[in-house]
């Protein structure tokens, strides 16, 4: 091997050997885990209370310095209502084969977010104490709201400084241990607040005392693979607006398969053509040394 | 325009500046029928570009909370680099197969291939809405490493390199710099090693993003295989883009090719065919595959299945027929017809992903179009493209032949 094929190689190998350690570290699409999963915060959202008051609406607004709403108006019940940028909850009626049925919507703060494992600045957080915040190194490139299963960030289309809006779970209360302004104005108890696994104990405890009220199932406690917010209902979660297919396992997992190749292809893919390089360059020698005899 | 020219003696800096601003001057006719169409669309593109930058994205797009991925992406980002994928695939053919007969297209494609990147990647700046951010995840603002986007991010950049490294000699030769030519040479195969290894990871990347969009996109098109089918696309897409440009490479820029680049031209065109040819059989196989595992008869039936059953029968098997037909007969008639079918079956398979079958349950008035300004400042950015290779392709040796300097 002469000085010049050396010293190729080498390089080759060199640029291989920087990208390896970035490589590796992709490896980590479980890093959005919090350590002892259980344990961080979420809020039980029992649609059985809920009279469709929108104080939590108010609170909200309120307590994040969006523009507050009418909550007397119920004419905002005519039709769906989306969160918004200026709204990161709302409350919608379903007319259900039970009657008319309430129910909130917001951030559902998953335990491992798909929205956090898209981010690649990691503006997106999964805080140790429940919350999926936002931070102001965003890029924009809105890839949180494609792989969000809930649809849940929204982006400001008519600012020429956008934020994602979106629930933080009122992550400034959390941190100083006091509970989400929704939950302090809910007038019904509807929605409680406390650690994940003492809501679901609660949720099962609720089914348990009323088998005939509740359907048996809470809507958050599996679905991909766990989330702060969990909801009990008494009638099918289809029923009131929602998605029922989202499955059981973590949106992060989806990409992990990918995530896997690339360090493998990285390392093998240089080493590979740089063995074909090798041939073929010797192949052809071997032709003109050939052709000279 | 002599080959003379192209290698001054350039002793200073004032000869420098004195080269390259008569390099800046047009060379031929200005108002011919492309520079009027687009002189004006690039013009207005610049203007629709710096009032979306005062006004928002939702000045300009039909971008929504639903739909918060449009043209930009789909078709300028996506699309785009699919085809540029032949940049890699022919430096591998050339580079490291070491198949000769492919020599006189390397620059021309290499060249495109970086064009490519840095307009319809770097269309990514007007799309993000914070572009003042972008390099936050190189200079470590946060790295985001379980993202699949940090990754496709990083490789642009790297691959970008890895291209201008590639294409570098002509450049050198162009302002007539041996040694250093000499230097840039002895590191392209590094360069193409490192680039193929990008672009395998890049291109299947692209794909990988719309992972997480699960349930989202139709379940005829959703599949854990989408960066397979991603990297495997890119092979015919770059290579159609290559017999497409070669064939309008070859009229508007005749007068720099010699005669044995000519000759060699039908034979070049043939092997892309098979090779593309090959590539689209192997993709048709794949979805195949796919489907049956999937077991998705249900929707074959409806109206999805039948824009499915398009892109797969009729612009993916159709045009592999076509291509082997025309390579066997030497028909390069029906070869361009091929490219332009497979051309359009990539950007049909990206708008799937990424627009028409993304939110496939949000019917028509809901669903997202993209905004005549969204159209208009895409068509700007591939004009400004065109523009930026047709001034290289004048001035430096990519079609014609490098100068004869001993090595």
């Amino acid at each position: 091997m002469d000085r010049r094929i050396f010293l190729k190689t080498f390089g080759a190998g060199l640029l291989g050997a920087t990208c390896t350690p970035l490589a590796a570290a992709s490896l980590n699409a479980r890093e959005s885990i919090v350590p002892g999963y259980n344990e961080f915060m979420g809020v039980l959202v029992d649609t059985t209370l809920c009279i469709g008051c929108r104080s939590c609406e108010e609170a909200c607004a309120g307590a994040h310095n969006l523009p507050v709403p009418n909550i007397s108006d119920d004419s905002v019940f005519k039709e769906m209502r989306d969160t918004s940028v200026t709204q990161w909850t709302v409350v919608n009626r379903y007319k259900t084969e039970k009657g008319e049925v309430f129910a909130k919507k917001q951030c559902m703060h998953c335990g491992q977010p798909g929205c956090v494992a898209a981010c690649l600045v990691k503006a997106m957080k999964k805080r140790e104490e429940g919350s999926v915040t936002w931070d102001t190194n965003c890029m924009g490139c809105r890839y949180c709201m494609v792989s969000c299963p809930f649809d849940i960030p929204k982006f400001e289309y008519n600012s020429w400084n956008p934020r994602i809006q979106k629930c933080n779970l009122c992550w400034e209360q959390l941190r100083k241990r006091e509970r989400p302004a929704c939950v302090e104005a809910c007038p019904q108890e509807a929605l409680l607040f406390g650690t994940r696994r003492e809501l679901v104990e609660e949720s099962r405890g609720r089914i348990y005392r009323e088998p005939k009220k509740y359907v048996h199932h809470i809507y958050g406690e599996y679905e991909v693979g766990g989330t702060s917010y969990l909801y009990i209902s008494a009638v099918p979660f289809e029923q009131i607006g929602f998605k029922t297919d989202v499955g059981a396992i973590a949106y992060p997992e989806y990409t992990t398969g990918f995530l896997y190749s690339v360090p493998i292809v990285l390392i093998l893919w240089p080493a590979f053509l740089m063995g074909l390089s090798y041939l073929t360059k010797r192949e052809e020698e071997i032709g003109r040394g050939g052709r000279g005899r | 325009m002599s080959a003379k020219a192209a290698t001054p003696e350039i002793k200073s800096f004032k000869d420098f500046m004195v080269f390259i601003r008569g390099e800046l001057r047009p060379k031929g006719n200005i108002f011919t029928p492309f520079n009027i169409i687009s002189v004006p669309v690039i013009l207005l593109g610049a203007i629709l570009i710096a009032y979306r930058m005062v006004k928002g994205l939702g000045s300009i797009t039909n971008l929504s909370q639903d739909f918060p991925w449009g043209m930009w992406i789909g078709f300028d980002v996506m699309t785009g680099v699919a085809f540029a994928g032949g940049a890699y695939v022919l430096t591998f053919v050339v580079y490291i197969l070491r198949i000769e007969k492919y020599h006189p297209i390397i620059r021309a494609t290499v060249l495109n291939g970086f064009l490519a990147y840095v307009f319809y990647a770097g269309a990514l700046v007007i799309d993000l809405g914070r572009p003042w951010h972008i390099f936050n995840p190189v200079i470590g603002n946060k790295f985001g490493l379980s993202s699949v986007l940090f990754l496709v991010a990083w490789h642009f950049i790297l691959y970008m390199i890895a291209e201008f490294i590639e294409i570098s000699p002509a450049f050198a030769e162009w302002l007539g710099l041996k040694r250093i030519k000499k230097i840039l040479a002895s590191l392209t195969l590094g360069a193409v090693v490192f680039g193929i290894t990008l672009s395998t990871l890049h291109q299947s990347g692209l794909g990988a993003l719309f992972m997480m969009a699960k349930g989202k996109i139709h379940p005829l098109w959703y599949t854990e295989f989408i960066p397979v089918l991603f990297f495997v696309s890119s092979i015919f897409a770059g290579l159609s883009l290559v017999i497409f440009e070669g064939t309008i490479s070859h009229k508007v820029f005749s007068q720099q090719l010699d005669d044995e680049h000519r000759r060699s031209h039908s034979d070049i065109l043939i092997g892309l065919a098979k090779g593309c040819s090959g590539a689209m059989f192997a993709y048709f196989f794949l979805k195949i595959l796919i489907f049956m595992h999937g077991r998705h008869w249900e929707y074959v039936f409806t109206g999805w299945g039948q824009w499915y059953l398009l892109e797969l029968i009729g612009l993916v098997l159709v045009p592999c027929y076509l291509f082997l037909r025309g390579a066997m007969y030497k028909n390069l008639t029906i070869i361009r017809i091929a490219a332009i079918l497979t051309m359009i079956g990539v950007i049909i398979n990206r708008l799937n992903y990424s627009i028409i079958a993304f939110k496939w349950y949000i019917p028509l008035p809901a669903h997202y179009i993209p905004h005549w300004m969204e159209i208009e400042t895409t068509l700007a950015i591939v004009f400004a493209e065109i523009w930026v290779f047709r001034w290289i392709v004048n001035r430096m040796p990519i079609l014609r032949k490098p100068p004869a300097w001993e090595t």
